[in-house]
């Protein structure tokens, strides 16, 4: 994710320094009319719209949507593109769970049982990494089937893998050619940077419309958010390849295809490899929302779980995703390292051939067995460990649900009156004019004339969408939680970023959070804060802090060590040291990890639809469940892509300005 | 070097020895039957798809009718988790074979069964649907007179919230279910604020700490419904329903109409011929029924299947009656 951000914040605007003061009495003076307006006008042109009220736009939605659903089965568009790709990527993924998940008519069983995928799965991370983290993808697998959870993991597996490997077939060479053409990438980046920004849970209903409920619009879904990383990172390899090693090729007489071949995608592999990595991570985060729209796998036992309550089973299927990605993630980072550490790779050669091949014989007999065994084929037991850790969780989240009701009560309602409520009584009842200047205004004041633009066509298109009320709700919690998220960041990040021994025990819990669906926590919050905007924000915090927390980490340890010396040889304490040394020179990185801090925290407070956090959310799902709803909640999508627009530019923008290094590089 | 080219050396005799032990071992295990179906009745039932929709009652008509559908008649049957209106679109895709309990939807009726003519109404399950207005036992207990609409303005006060403001909170669920409230509130001049939670289990959340912390909730709810039985919740009366009272959505002033739950199914599917679709035409039950395999979903946290045979082996007459026995 990180390095994918740094190579969308490239472009620097200069500003020169002198002009800072100025911009932050701007600043202070934009808040003050804001306000001043706002109590003025207070209750005027809210642009307000009820539940059940359509606009034109809405309507026209509706109608575009029936359209489509007439012209399935007659339009070319649909018989020669859009329903041929819908059956090859059913077809693609029925291959790939036939091999490894469910069985057939003829056969009951898939085609390669347990054994036989744990023993495939072995071989090629010990071939890719090394045996270490071989043995840590075994017992990972073998522990999802002793979760009770091997059919399931089989399936997310499956679907993972196949867009894992659609998303490389597109991404990796659109990235080759955005590497070597500037012109191509800036022409990609918008639409990347959309890809991005999109909270997943706003395509689902257009791809439905199109491509129909299945793996197929699962796949496709996961495809939209996956193939970004691996192209981004793809074209960052290429150009880190210095340029005079591919002009001494050509000029020893190399043709630029050759340079490329030889030269250039050698070099580049590692970072590739990086780039495969961020994909597949990327694919397993869509797990859960992909099963709204019924992709098979864990996911289902989780969407499931949150329909009756149970805390325990989506907790289980949860830790069965976690441990996936935590396998899957080691062995691509590991195998990331021994491509840049290859050449060292010692040994005699004759006996690695020999045990390879002795490696692969015993590989294909396990296979073999696990083809003609029933106990080798699906997987034994009753999966009692799964049992246990659901039992666990249940009464883990009971006993807090009990102990805690006051507390948490109180703290839900302290949040509610003191930040959520004046925030939404802002910008709700403001006038839409107001909060619309007033967010030009900032425009103007961060990023100049460009962004003014950006910032002028975004609030008319929201007024557009005919949803501003409901925008400016979203707006509210995605602010009150950005704002928990950022001071989390700059505490737990500044914290584990000085200290190497909390990093190291920190890490793993941020790494789970991240892959750790919404949904599983959803469900516990929801008894702990009930069905209100406070939930949805504590689910977004869960989710966003992660992200916000590893990039302050790393931007204070990326203080560089002569500073640091330089202030430790003044006789700085610790804490002059964080706040007037550490702090301010890793401001670049506390900008973006508020730009990405306030996209994450987007997209879960949208999720949070589904537990009282009304907004575009609610709208979104209730155009996904109700026929005359469906315009309205595309509008909705749309409304959540341009606030989502919106809040990347402003933030990236002081990412930008705040760069002291910037000035330096430009 | 020497070390590492030795112990490598042992690593391939221990995989050898590994694979000799594996293949002496596995050969008492009992075989993969390959290429023979594994009852005769398979290949004259074939595949059954059903939609699953996010409600626990659904889930328990689903969890039975599979059941029987696998067991009986040997069919594979297949269930796919999607919304209402999702489903629907499945009869026209192929992608669904059956509903198994359907809630009105006459928008839904209207365009694929009479227009599109890709699925057909199977009749009733015979499980009674009512959508309506609810409060916690405690409540209704201390204000006998609070399950009328018209005294619910007195109590607006006990029902705030920090997310109703001024007005009282009341509880709506899961965006795809029916529902009138906001036009109720206005058409009714009732003093409250419909805060939507989203979800079946996030109402049933509320209702639940509700009870248990005697904290005053109101909101919808409908039957049959497992819950019911753990927490007894009390039903507030609105006007009366009369035919045609809920005709324009911004003008409704009456409760919701009682429905007669019925089940759907693709055309194609039902004049296929498959045993199945006898099943599904002949399939009725009761709400109790309904409601204690939900309980055993729900409470007793049973597999479907699990769930499912225990209610069959007790039913026997009633099952055999659906399969037409």
């Amino acid at each position: 994710m990180s390095t994918a951000l740094l190579s969308r914040t490239s472009v620097a605007p200069k500003v020169p320094i002198e002009k800072k003061s100025r911009i932050s009495r701007y600043l202070a003076g934009l808040s003050v009319a804001y306000l001043a307006f706002a109590l003025l006008f207070r209750g005027h042109s809210t642009l307000h719209l009820d539940r059940s009220s359509l606009t034109p736009f809405h309507d026209w939605l509706n109608h575009f949507g029936d359209w489509i659903d007439r012209s399935r089965n007659s339009n070319p568009l649909f018989l020669y593109v859009v329903n041929e790709i819908r059956s090859f990527i059913n077809g693609f993924v029925a291959i790939l769970r036939d091999g490894i998940s469910i069985g057939s008519s003829i056969r009951p069983v898939p085609q390669i049982g347990w054994l036989g995928v744990v023993a495939i799965i072995g071989l090629i991370v010990y071939l890719t990494a090394n045996i270490r983290i071989a043995l840590l993808a075994i017992a990972g697998f073998v522990v999802l089937g002793l979760l009770g959870l091997w059919q399931e993991s089989m399936d997310t597996l499956a679907l993972t893998l196949a867009a894992v490997i659609l998303s490389l077939i597109i991404g990796i060479p659109l990235g080759i050619c955005a590497g070597l053409f500037p012109k191509f990438e800036k022409m990609l980046t918008p639409i990347l940077d959309f890809a991005q920004v999109m909270p997943t849970f706003v395509y689902l209903t257009p791809v439905t419309l199109f491509f129909l409920i299945g793996p197929a619009s699962a796949t496709i879904v996961t495809l939209i958010y996956a193939v970004p990383p691996a192209l981004r990172i793809t074209a960052v390899a290429i150009k880190e390849v210095p340029w005079s090693s591919v002009e001494a090729a050509v000029s020893m007489g190399s043709t630029r295809l050759q340079a490329l071949r030889k030269v250039q995608l050698p070099q580049a592999k590692r970072t590739i490899v990086v780039g495969i990595n961020q994909t597949i991570m990327a694919a397993l985060s869509m797990v859960t929302i992909a099963a709204l729209i019924d992709a098979p796998g864990l996911g289902r036992v989780v969407v499931r779980a949150l329909t009756s309550l149970d805390v325990g089973r989506s907790f289980q299927a949860g830790l069965g995703i976690v441990i996936l990605a935590v396998v899957l993630d080691r062995s691509t980072t590991a195998a990331a390292a021994r491509v840049s550490t290859e050449p060292t790779v010692t040994g005699p050669k004759k006996m690695h051939r020999l045990s390879l091949l002795v490696m692969g014989i015993f590989t294909l007999l396990l296979i073999y067995i696990s083809r003609t065994y029933i106990w080798a084929s699906t997987f034994p037991g009753s999966g009692t460990l799964g049992k246990g850790v659901a039992s666990l969780a249940d009464h883990t989240i009971a006993w807090i649900q009990i102990h805690f009701v006051t507390l948490t009560n109180g703290f839900t309602e302290t949040v509610t009156y003191g930040l959520i409520n004046p925030m939404q009584a802002l910008l709700v009842e403001s006038p839409w004019y107001v909060t619309g200047i007033m967010l030009i205004s900032l425009g103007a004041i961060l990023g100049g004339i460009r962004l003014m633009i950006i910032c002028t066509i975004c609030v008319v298109a929201l007024v557009g969408t005919g949803l501003w009320s409901d925008a400016m709700v979203t707006l509210a919690s995605t602010l009150v939680a950005a704002v928990i998220t950022v001071a989390l960041g700059i505490i737990v990040g500044t914290w584990i970023g000085r200290n190497k021994r909390a990093d190291r025990w920190i890490r793993p819990l941020l790494d789970a959070g991240q892959v750790m669906p919404a949904f599983v926590y959803l469900v516990p919050f929801l008894g702990l804060f009930g069905a209100t905007r406070f939930t949805a924000i504590m689910a977004a915090v869960v989710y966003a802090a992660p992200a916000s927390i590893k990039l302050m980490a790393d931007g204070i340890k990326g203080v560089p060590a002569s500073i640091f010396e330089a202030a430790t040889a003044a006789g700085s304490s610790p804490w002059q040291m964080i706040t007037k040394v550490q702090l301010p020179t890793a401001r670049r990185a506390l900008a973006l990890s508020t730009n990405q801090g306030l996209i994450y925290v987007l997209a879960m407070i949208v999720v949070g639809g589904l537990v009282g956090a009304g907004g575009l959310g609610y709208l979104v799902v209730a155009g996904f469940a109700q026929e005359n709803l469906k315009g309205k909640g595309l509008a909705a999508g749309l409304a959540i892509v341009i606030l989502g627009i919106l809040l990347d530019r402003l933030t990236q923008a002081v990412a930008n300005r705040r760069d002291p290094l910037a000035y330096v590089r430009a | 070097m020497f070390v590492e080219h030795r112990a490598r050396r042992g690593a391939i005799f221990a995989l050898l020895i590994g694979a000799a032990a594996l293949v002496l071992t596995s050969c008492s295990g009992s075989k993969v039957a390959n290429g023979t179906p594994s009852a005769s009745s398979t290949a004259k039932c074939g595949t059954v798809t059903l939609a699953d929709n996010a409600w626990v009652g659904y889930e328990a008509n689903l969890a039975v009718v599979a059941y029987v559908a696998k067991t009986e008649l040997g069919c594979n049957v297949v269930v796919k988790n999607i919304s209402e209106e999702i489903a629907w679109q499945g009869f026209e895709s192929g992608e669904v074979d059956a509903i198994l309990e359907n809630w009105g939807h006459d928008d839904l009726a209207k365009k694929y069964i009479t227009e599109k003519a890709v699925a057909v109404d199977l009749g009733p399950t015979g499980n009674q649907g009512i959508i309506g207005w609810y409060v916690p036992p405690f409540l209704a207990e201390k204000y006998p007179d609070i399950l009328n609409y018209k005294n619910l303005n007195k109590y607006a006060s006990l029902f705030k919230t920090s997310e109703s403001g001024s007005l009282g909170a009341f509880l709506d669920g899961d965006p795809s279910y029916v529902t009138n409230d906001e036009a109720l509130m206005k058409n009714l001049k009732l003093n409250f604020k419909v805060i939507y939670t989203g979800s079946e289990a996030a109402l049933i959340t509320a209702f639940r700490n509700a009870e248990a912390q005697k904290k005053p909730v109101i909101g919808y709810f409908y039957e049959p419904n497992w819950f019911l039985s753990e927490v007894a919740l009390k039903h507030v009366a609105l006007p009366p329903y009369t035919v045609g009272c809920d005709a324009v959505p911004g003008k409704v002033a009456c409760d919701y109409p009682p429905y007669k739950l019925n089940k759907i199914a693709r055309k194609a599917f039902m004049d296929s011929g498959s045993p199945a679709a006898t099943l599904l035409k002949n399939f009725t039950w009761s709400n109790d029924d309904q409601n204690s395999v939900a309980k055993s979903l729900t409470v007793d946290k049973l597999t479907d299947d699990a769930a499912a045979k225990i209610w069959v082996d007790a039913n026997k007459d009633k099952v055999n009656a659906w399969l037409g026995k």
